[in-house]
């Protein structure tokens, strides 16, 4: 149990009720870190975000600082772009602090600017996101206003401009390439890595920084308070604090900012300050700990920390940081196709195995549950996410560009391989129903 | 094709299946695999286009050091002591997935799919793919086909969304409109709703398509792949010469296809190129020789056909009153026959391959000459001074394309109206009509011009200025005639301009007749000779093989119609050639046809023309006799024989040969073959030529072909360019070897010698197959000293014509699909023509007080025609822009040959 006081990094505003407006942010030493950050050097910022080893908080946990770090030097422009466009099955992390604290978003994107060096940053929403794109609208417009963004920034001769740009309602497009495909006002589908690794050739083919609202939000206070205090906090390997967000069957849903690494499943999911425990007199059937795409875990798992190695090397990974709980009620052919159906309507089309190969799984597991499955079916799912991510292993290879194919697989495997049966118990239903109906073969007729 | 391996300095090794392979630096995996032997299996990847790595059918596991994953062959590029396993288990079973991805929703509907038996997908199937499909759900459901285009069908049910079509239309044709629309499992191609996907190059879609997902109106259901019989050839509608494939069954042409050669089309086709395979087996096809009955043209037999026609050549009053007009549509054979036929058995010089509407023979045949490929070096800067290339020569228009967008070409264009290529041209102008010659000397000035000059700005000139003094890499031109309603003289006079600015400069000339190039090299014009010499400097060279050679220089067309109109021409031989259409004055043509005494037609269609002759011989016209072709560029190209020729239709040269047996002569040749060693023997330009030479050459052979001591017997893996430069500079430099003319010629032989130097400094190990190399070189000396080509010679600059305040200028320009013949008897493609109208510059329809749709009159001092107005920012102030040969409007009406240009009054029609 490691429920600590480590201090709120991200979500200190989120008590007030006026936390979105520029007042509040300045009130609360918003805009600080900015002033700070602009008598340092940029390498001075980005080395306090490195010595901060703030891991991207967007699903693959890659060090911020080190990414930045890939862009070819003396090649310009150069770009940063935001990725909000969060949107993996459990995740509503990003959604809050763009609705609840978008000031603080958009000092971590001047700050991120000022250290790579972009004199322009690409902020892109997802379409859903009304509320959030209001106020993100509403903030930036009082930070142009107030000249922390745009030309000549508090009087300095430096200058970034910060572009809003809404999604069309693409899951797809929360992939940094197809991201970036879609601000080039193409068809939302991802590029292949390499040779279009964004920090080499992204936006418009310039080397571009794709950060999450989530690890941008970190910025203002590890450039305030240090890179070393945020480090000081957290596991080895998991440094700060992190948001998770908790849904599914348990009592009080909801995100919440602890810190990363020395947290477990057990404390986010059963303490009453954070989910509450599992609702009713119910039992923990099974959870997902990083969003949709992630294998599933269970009761054995329940004692790991929320750390990113120490999850990886069980088997899953902490991803967007959603937790999504089952409790003993689910039913879990019904869970695996929900999922499944979710990755087959957003395949953006492009891969072939993604494109076909998902939507064959939706309708074999629909089958399944209609009662017309088959012994062969188990097999088969299992075949069909092999050709998509050969092996099945952890973490996933994968015939497509982008994973989002083998996303469909990890809850083929997971259910298949805890409660598969549930999976026969379906089959063999159908199968009894389909040979208990007598068939009388008849010779054709040739008359 | 294979190519010889890169040297190991430069390569990269890479270790395919157990094996050591040289790769280029920067070559794909997929490609150097299959260079070495191994072929990968592919859908989406196609080698002239970008690759998307979608399909996932080139799966192979690639080890880079840090153990073998699976990496798409198509979007890897090779690197040093990477580790290739094309056969493994796990490449295998990726594979085997792919395909019964592509399959479970796939309809299956081989039996009746036209790809069925040359299908990818069947293929691949066979060879890589699963037996049997688990899948037992419903496939995806589309209506099928749907029309996308009048042209081209799109199943969706069979598409397998390799985005093959929708690269090509973006990135190779410029035309996106198709597109991948809805999402996921969703996925189709389609066009945007009520936009037909109307692209001059929507044909190569249903070639690179890898399944039956878009099929051809014009081939649909019409043949199975096992029943076609198929030929290489040269496509004649255009003097591009893409190479293409011709297929037939039971001894009719059923399509083409491009075939990809490097030089010229890299397998693509213009729509009317690929099908107009239609006007071959038209119902209108002249397959038995007509005369004249009073009022009718009646069949009859040959014998008596070609009896009249000599006859009337026997009667004419002199050698000068016979007038020969046309011969593009004809082989270099058959335009050789003739030319022999009419100037060494006739007797007359009275003889041009063009009507009216391109450029002296000299111009084309005297300036330095470019290849497609030197025009589109990369780095290079392109003057554009001719017609609308993507009308004219698409695809040309599509290398000129890829150039710009992808090789840093620079394009300056001074077109009489915005042309297909305006949008990518670093600079565009449009003078006033008669006034390119001026514009260009202010372009190649020293300074920059301080008034306006031809009508345009002095800022815009100056900035065209000082971006041609900026470029560098090679200087090349597109030369034409951008608007038949203006003579030639402006053109050739800006020509002379660069020239004498640039030396090094060189032209490739934009006449757009099939083989129009072909027939000038065989002596179709007057005061030529085949080879490319003057009548004089000849004479010697054809004493031997031709009964005589013509005394004096004859009249070109203009002055053969001229001198018909007046009653001096007692016979006028069409050779193909269809003055009433394509002369630019009509009312010259309609009183030369009516004033020549008798009128022999030499055709494959009946046109305006023929139907006032008196005899009509019927021609074996393409893919109905085998001979050589020469583009634009001098590439003399293979054509063949696919079908027997309709009826009795005779081969062109069949008919000379016949006419002169029946005038006493005997042209002593027996099939094309011959007639093509006789080229090589006599015609300076082409000595060493002959069939083998040919058809050894699959990208065809540049001339005028190296005399052997040009260089030594090396060429090698210098690009195509190169070696064709090193062709023509060494034909230059021994034309002024000997003899300087002008200061011009003098120093384009100094450059181009140096351009030939260079190129065969950069010519490495030796490559047999060098097209237009020096292997195409006999290996006896000749006897005589070649003569001198003709070589161009500056005439004095003409000046612009005087404005006149009132008038508007004319311009009148082509577009692909008019209601010329070829187009006309192709069923699916004469609906395309689409129409005219007097387009003009919207400040002067304010000015005239005349809105869109409303019809005014056009007045010349011919005669007036009436057309709807629409209004064009893309034609300059002052001038009216048509579209010759369309449907209802007769701009040839308005238009008389006297002037530099065309004016006319614009009045409203009440």
């Amino acid at each position: 149990m490691a429920i600590t006081d480590a201090p709120k990094i991200i979500t200190s505003r989120l008590g007030y009720d006026d936390s979105h407006t520029i007042n509040r942010y300045v009130a609360t030493g918003g805009y600080q870190a900015l002033r700070k950050a602009l008598t340092m050097s940029p390498a001075a910022v980005a080395e306090q975000v490195k010595a901060a080893s703030l891991l991207g908080r967007g699903g693959a946990g890659f060090p911020a600082g080190v990414k930045w770090g890939l862009a070819p030097a003396d090649v310009w422009p150069r770009y940063l772009v935001v990725n909000g466009d969060e949107s993996e099955p459990g995740t509503y992390k990003d959604r809050i602090l763009m609705e609840r604290d978008p000031h603080q978003l958009i000092e971590g994107v001047l700050l991120a600017c000022y250290a790579i060096g972009a004199g322009q940053a690409f902020l892109y929403v997802r379409g859903e996101m009304a509320l959030a794109q209001e106020r993100i609208a509403e903030a930036l417009n009082d930070a142009y206003q107030a000249g922390y963004v745009g030309k000549g920034i508090l009087g300095t001769d430096y200058s970034i401009d910060v572009v809003l740009t809404w999604g069309a309602g693409a899951y797809i497009v929360g992939e940094e390439t197809a991201l970036i495909e879609s601000l080039e006002g193409n068809r939302g589908m991802p590029r292949l890595k390499p040779p279009f690794f964004p920090a080499a050739k992204g936006l418009y083919m310039q080397p571009t920084i794709v950060n999450n609202v989530e690890t941008l939000s970190n910025l203002p206070w590890i450039v305030a308070n240090g890179g070393e205090a945020f480090a000081a906090l957290g596991a080895e390997g998991s440094k700060g604090t992190r948001m998770f967000a908790v849904s599914g069957h348990v009592r009080n849903p909801g995100v919440f900012e602890v810190e990363y690494g020395v947290t477990t499943f057990r404390d986010l999911i059963y303490a009453p300050v954070y989910a509450g425990g599992i609702r009713g007199d119910h039992q923990l059937k099974a959870f997902i700990p990083g969003g949709g795409s992630a294998p599933w875990f269970f009761e054995e798992h329940l004692d790991l920390p929320l750390e990113k190695v120490t999850v990886d090397k069980a088997g899953s990974m902490l991803g967007s940081g959603a937790i999504v709980v089952m409790d003993d009620t689910t039913d879990a052919v019904k869970a695996c196709l929900r999922l499944v159906r979710f990755y087959a309507r957003e395949s953006c089309g492009k891969c072939t195995p993604c494109r076909e190969g998902t939507t064959w799984l939706e309708r074999i597991l629909q089958r399944i549950l209609d009662g017309h499955g088959r012994p062969s079916d188990l097999e088969l799912l299992l075949d069909v996410s092999d050709n998509i991510s050969p092996g099945l292993t952890w973490p996933p290879k994968q015939t497509t560009i982008c994973p989002l194919g083998p996303s469909a697989t990890a809850p083929i495997a997971s259910a298949l391989g805890r409660f598969r049966d549930e999976f026969e118990a379906r089959i063999t239903v159908a199968e009894q129903a389909r040979t208990s109906v007598p068939v009388e073969l008849k010779a054709p007729s040739h008359a | 094709m294979p190519e010889p391996e890169a040297p190991a300095a430069d390569g990269v090794v890479v270790e395919i299946n157990g094996r050591e392979v040289v790769a280029r630096k920067g070559e794909l995996l997929i490609d150097a695999a299959e260079r070495a032997g191994t072929y990968i299996p592919r859908f989406c990847y196609h080698e002239r286009m970008r690759p998307v790595g979608m399909c996932r059918m080139c799966l192979v596991e690639v080890d880079t050091g840090r153990g073998p994953a699976l990496q798409p062959s198509c979007m890897i590029e090779c690197s040093p002591g990477m580790k290739v396993d094309t056969e493994s288990e796990v490449t295998k079973k990726a594979q085997d997935g792919v395909l019964e991805f592509l399959l479970i929703n796939h309809p299956l509907d081989c039996p009746v799919c036209d790809k069925g038996g040359e299908c990818p997908l069947q293929d691949q199937t066979m060879a890589y793919g699963p037996g049997e499909s688990r899948f037992v759900e419903e496939k995806r459901h589309k209506e099928k086909p749907i029309p996308i285009s009048d042209l081209v069908l799109l199943d969706r049910e069979r598409c397998i969304l390799c985005d093959r079509c929708t690269r090509f239309a973006k990135e190779v044709a410029g035309d996106p409109l198709i597109h991948f629309i809805h999402r996921g499992n969703d996925t189709e191609v389609n066009t945007f709703p009520d936009e037909p996907f109307a692209s001059y190059f929507s044909g190569n879609t249903v070639q690179i398509c890898p399944v039956g997902a878009l099929t051809a109106s014009t081939y649909r259901f019409k043949a199975r792949p096992w029943d076609l019989e198929t030929t290489e050839s040269t496509c004649q509608q255009c003097s591009v010469g893409c190479r293409i494939s011709i297929d037939s069954s039971r001894d009719q042409v059923q399509r083409y296809a491009g075939v990809d050669i490097d030089p010229v089309n890299w397998g693509w086709l213009c729509d009317k190129g690929r099908f107009s395979h239609e006007s071959v087996t038209a119902e209108a096809r002249l397959g038995e020789p007509l005369v004249r009955q009073g009022d009718e043209l009646v069949p009859t037999r040959w014998a008596d056909a070609l009896g009249r026609a000599a006859d009337a050549l026997r009667g004419a009053s002199s050698p000068e009153a016979i007038g020969v007009i046309g011969g593009a549509r004809l082989t270099n054979e058959d335009a050789y026959a003739w030319a022999k036929l009419a100037k060494g058995v006739l007797g007359t010089d009275n003889v041009d391959a063009q009507l009216g509407d391109g450029l002296p023979a000299e111009v084309v045949l005297g300036l330095p000459r470019a290849t497609i490929d030197q025009v589109c070096e990369p780095g290079g800067t392109v003057v554009l001074l001719g017609p609308d290339v993507k009308e004219e020569l698409p695809v040309l228009f599509l290398r000129l394309r890829h150039a710009v967008v992808s090789d840093g070409v620079t394009l300056v264009e001074v077109s009489p109206r915005t042309t297909g290529l305006t949008g990518l041209a670093a600079a565009s102008l449009q003078p006033r009509p008669g006034e390119a010659g001026e514009l260009v000397r202010a372009l190649v000035a020293g300074s920059d011009a301080e008034r306006d000059v031809a009508g345009l700005p002095a800022e815009a000139v100056n900035a065209a200025r000082r971006l041609l003094a900026g470029s560098r890499g090679p200087l090349t031109v597109v030369l034409g005639r951008p608007s038949v309603a203006e003579s030639a003289t402006a053109v050739v006079d800006a020509a002379t301009a660069l020239l004498a600015a640039r030396p090094d400069t060189t032209f490739l000339p934009a006449l757009r007749r099939a083989n129009v190039h072909g027939a000038l090299d065989m002596g179709l014009a007057p005061g030529l000779l085949p080879g490319r010499v003057g009548l004089d400097e000849g004479r010697d060279c054809f004493a031997g093989s031709w009964p005589s050679v013509p005394a004096s220089r004859g009249l070109d067309t203009e002055g053969i119609l001229r001198a018909a109109a007046d009653g001096h021409i007692d016979v006028l031989v069409l050779l193909g050639a269809d003055p009433l259409a394509d002369f630019p004055d009509h009312d010259l043509a309609e009183r030369a046809l009516a004033g020549a005494r008798a009128v022999i037609a030499v055709e494959t269609l009946p046109n305006a023309s023929t139907r006032r002759a008196d005899v009509v011989l019927a021609a074996a016209g393409f893919a109905e006799k085998a001979g050589t072709t020469t583009n634009l560029e001098g590439r003399v190209s293979s054509l063949s024989q696919r079908v027997t020729p309709p009826g009795t239709a005779r081969a062109d040269w069949m008919l000379a040969a016949e006419l002169a047996a029946r005038l006493g002569a005997d042209l002593g040749v027996l099939d094309a073959e011959e007639i093509l060693a006789e080229i090589g023997r006599v015609a300076p330009s082409h000595l060493g030529l002959d069939l083998a030479v040919v058809a050894g050459s699959p990208d065809g052979v540049l001339v005028p072909l190296g005399q052997p001591e040009a260089g030594p017997s090396s060429s090698g893996d210098a690009p195509e360019g190169q070696r064709g430069a090193a062709a023509d500079a060494a034909a230059v430099r021994s034309d002024a070897a000997d003899d300087t003319t002008t200061e011009e010629a003098e120093a384009a032989a100094a450059a181009a010698a140096e351009g030939a130097a260079t190129a065969e400094a950069q010519a490495g190990a030796a490559d047999g197959a060098a097209a237009g190399g020096d292997d195409a070189v006999p290996d006896e000396p000749l006897s005589a000293p070649r003569p001198e080509l003709v070589a161009f010679v500056a005439g004095a600059p003409g000046s612009a014509p005087p404005l006149d305040a009132y008038a508007f200028r004319l311009v009148a320009t082509r577009k692909l699909y008019d209601q010329g013949t070829t187009v006309q008897a192709s069923a699916h493609l004469a609906g395309l023509a689409p129409g005219t109208a007097a387009r003009v510059h919207p400040a002067d329809a304010d000015r005239l007080g005349v809105s869109a749709g409303e019809r005014v009159v056009l007045r010349s001092a011919r005669m007036s025609i009436t057309v709807p107005v629409e209004l064009d920012p893309g034609v300059p102030r002052g001038a009216v822009a048509l579209v010759t040969n369309q449907r209802d409007v007769r701009v040839g009406d308005l238009i008389a040959v006297d002037g530099p240009v065309t004016e006319l009054r614009i009045e409203t029609a009440s």
